[in-house]
C-alpha cells in the first residue's frame, strides 16, 4: 500500500507541488497501478537487463568544433534573466 | 494549380475543419514558402510544394513548439529538429504543429492541454495517441503526410483509430535529434499518410543519417522506388497472444479477413504462441515511466516555458512551476517513475522490467527467424468514446496491448487500415525484423493496393 504520506514524497523528490487532496488521489491511482505491476513477479528470470536494443556503446564523433546557439539564441526563450544570464532562484 | 493556390486551399480546410487537430498553424511561414517555390518554378525536391503537419513534440525553429503542455505553452524553438532540416531540404512545406497527448502521454489525445482531438469517422470519439492531431489531420484530408512520434503505439493507435497508415520504424532509423524525449530507448518519429506509397516517400526523406544522434543508424532511403507489392511466398506468424480475451471480435475477424487475404495471394500463415507479451505492458509503461521521471527534470522554467516569481527557494519555485506546468496523467507518470528508481523499489521494478525486456526481445527474435512477418490487431477494440477511459488510467493503459511489445524490442511495424466495425476503422499490424521496413510496406501495399491518389 502506498500511502498519500508517500505520494507527497515522491511528490517532493520529482520536484511537484501537491495538494492534499492531488496526493490522496494519486495514493489510490498508483496503487492500482502498482498491483498491476506485480504481475512481473511471476516471472524468473536470469536474463541480463536490457537497456537498449542497439546495444551500442561509446559512439564517438571527431573533436572538431561547430557552431553552436549564440547566447542570445540560447536565453531568448527565458523569462527572467540578468546580464545574459539565466535568473535562477536563491538556493537556500 | 499553383504551389500558393494549394497552400491556400489546404489551410480554408484546416480552418473549417472542427476537429482542433492543430495546436499551432505556420500560415505565414508556409505561404512565404510556397511563393518562393512559384517563383523558382521546376526545381529540385523530393517533396517539393507538398504540405506536411508535425506532431508538436518535434521541434520547429521560429515556430511555436508545445507538446500540449502548458509548462511549453508559448516556447519558440531556436533551432529544428533533424526531420525538420530534412523536410525542408526537400521542398515539404511545414503547414503546421498537431495536437497530441500532453509529452505524448496518452492513448487518446485527450490529455491535451489544449483540448482534444475528435475523431473525423465520428466526433463523439477520440482519435487515438498520443500522435492524434497528425492521423486525424491526414485522415480528414487536411494535409496528404504527417509526422508523428510512436514510443509505445503512438503512431499506429491513432492510424488504426482513423483508418490510415502509420509507421513505427526501427528504433535508430529515424534521427530523434529534436525530438522533446519521453522516454528515449523507446521511441521514433514516423511517417502518416493516407497511402503505403506516402508514408513510403515521407520516410525516404526523414531517414538520412544524423550525427547529432548518437544511437540513429539511419538509411539510404530508397523506400519508394523499391516499394512493390509483394506478398507471395512469404511466412505469416499469427501470434495468439495478440488476439486475448480484451480484444473485440469484430476487429479479430477483420484482421483474420486480411490473413487469409494474405493465404490467398500466396502467403503461409501459421498460429504461434509468445508467452512473454503477457509481461510487456507492465514493463514498457515501468521503463516508460522511469525514463519520462527523468527527462522531464529538465522543465524547471528557467530556460525555457512557464515561470512564476519565486514563490522562496530554488526548490520550492521550481516544484510550484512543475505543479502548474504538467498535468495530471505527466505527474502520475514522473511520480510513478521515481517510484520505479528509488531505492528499495529499483530491483522490484525497473531492473525486473529490463530483464523482461531481454525475454520480449529474444522471444521476437525466435518468431522471426521462423517468420518474415508477425501479424495482429493494431488496437484491441475501435475508437471509444470521448472520454470514456480518461478517469481511469489503467483501463487506458491496457489499451495498449499490442503495440508497446515492438517498442520494447525495437521493432518496425505498421498499422493499415482492415476495414471498419459500425463504421469505424480496424487497424491491421504487421511487425517485421529490424530494419526490414521495405518488407513490411510491401507486403502492406500488396494488401492495401492504392486506395486513394494522393
Amino acid at each position: 500500500m502506498i500511502s498519500d504520506e508517500d505520494v507527497k514524497h515522491l511528490g517532493w523528490l520529482s520536484r511537484v507541488e501537491l495538494e492534499k487532496e492531488d496526493s490522496e488521489k494519486f495514493a489510490r491511482e498508483l496503487d492500482r497501478i502498482l498491483d498491476y505491476f506485480t504481475i512481473l513477479d511471476a516471472v524468473e528470470s536470469d536474463l541480463s537487463p536490457l537497456h537498449h536494443v542497439l546495444e551500442l556503446s561509446n559512439v564517438f564523433r571527431d573533436d572538431v568544433v561547430a557552431d553552436s546557439l549564440t547566447a542570445e539564441e540560447a536565453l531568448s526563450n527565458a523569462k527572467l534573466q540578468e546580464n545574459g544570464y539565466f535568473r535562477a532562484p536563491r538556493i537556500l | 494549380m499553383s504551389c500558393l493556390e494549394e497552400i491556400e486551399k489546404t489551410f480554408e480546410r484546416i480552418e473549417e475543419s472542427d476537429l482542433n487537430t492543430f495546436i499551432t498553424l505556420n500560415k505565414e511561414g508556409a505561404i512565404e514558402q510556397a511563393e518562393m517555390i512559384d517563383r523558382e518554378g521546376d526545381g529540385e525536391g523530393r517533396l517539393r510544394g507538398v504540405p506536411v503537419a508535425i506532431k508538436d513534440a518535434i521541434t520547429t525553429k521560429g515556430i511555436v513548439t508545445t507538446c500540449a503542455s502548458h509548462i511549453l505553452e508559448d516556447y519558440i524553438p531556436p533551432y529544428n529538429a533533424h526531420v525538420i532540416e530534412c523536410l525542408l531540404s526537400e521542398g515539404a512545406i511545414i503547414v503546421g504543429k498537431t495536437n497530441m497527448d500532453e509529452f505524448s502521454m496518452g492513448t487518446s489525445t485527450e490529455t491535451s492541454y489544449f483540448g482534444p482531438t475528435l475523431n473525423p469517422h465520428d466526433r463523439t470519439r477520440v482519435p487515438g495517441g498520443s500522435s492524434g492531431g497528425s492521423a486525424a489531420a491526414v485522415a480528414a484530408g487536411e494535409v496528404p503526410l504527417a509526422l508523428g512520434s510512436d514510443t509505445g503505439g503512438s503512431i499506429r493507435c491513432p492510424a488504426s483509430f482513423c483508418g490510415v497508415v502509420g509507421l513505427k520504424t526501427t528504433y535508430g532509423l529515424v534521427s530523434r535529434y529534436g525530438l522533446i524525449a519521453y522516454a528515449n530507448s523507446l521511441e521514433q518519429i514516423g511517417p502518416i499518410a493516407r497511402t503505403v506509397p506516402g508514408v513510403a516517400r515521407l520516410l525516404d526523406v526523414i531517414s538520412k543519417p544524423d550525427a547529432r544522434d548518437s544511437t540513429q543508424l539511419g538509411s539510404e532511403g530508397g523506400y519508394l522506388d523499391n516499394l512493390t507489392p509483394t506478398i507471395e511466398g512469404l511466412r505469416i506468424g499469427v501470434p495468439a497472444e495478440f488476439f486475448g480475451e480484451g480484444v473485440d471480435p469484430a476487429v479479430s475477424k477483420a484482421v483474420w479477413d486480411m490473413i487469409h487475404t494474405a493465404e490467398a495471394e500466396g502467403a503461409a500463415y501459421t498460429e504461434i504462441s509468445m508467452p512473454s507479451v503477457e509481461y510487456s505492458l507492465a514493463a514498457y509503461y515501468i521503463i516508460a515511466m522511469s525514463e519520462a521521471s527523468s527527462n522531464l527534470a529538465r522543465f524547471d522554467g528557467m530556460r525555457y516555458g512557464l515561470r512564476l516569481e519565486d514563490t522562496g527557494n530554488w526548490h520550492d519555485t521550481f516544484s510550484m512551476i512543475r505543479a502548474e506546468g504538467f498535468g495530471e496523467e505527466v505527474k502520475r507518470r514522473i511520480l510513478l517513475g521515481t517510484y520505479a528508481l528509488s531505492a528499495g523499489y529499483y530491483g522490484k521494478y525497473y531492473l525486473k522490467a529490463l530483464k523482461v525486456r531481454r525475454m520480449i526481445k529474444e522471444e521476437f527474435d525466435r518468431a522471426l527467424k521462423d517468420f518474415d512477418l508477425l501479424f495482429s490487431p493494431t488496437m484491441p477494440f475501435t475508437a471509444f468514446k470521448l472520454g470514456e477511459k480518461v478517469n481511469d488510467p489503467l483501463s487506458l493503459y491496457l489499451a495498449d496491448i499490442n503495440t508497446v511489445a515492438v517498442n520494447l524490442a525495437g521493432l518496425p511495424s505498421i498499422s493499415i487500415p482492415a476495414g471498419y466495425s459500425e463504421g469505424l476503422p480496424i487497424g491491421l499490424q504487421i511487425i517485421g525484423r529490424y530494419f526490414e521496413e521495405q518488407r513490411i510496406m510491401n507486403a502492406a501495399y500488396a494488401l492495401l493496393g492504392d486506395v486513394e491518389d494522393e
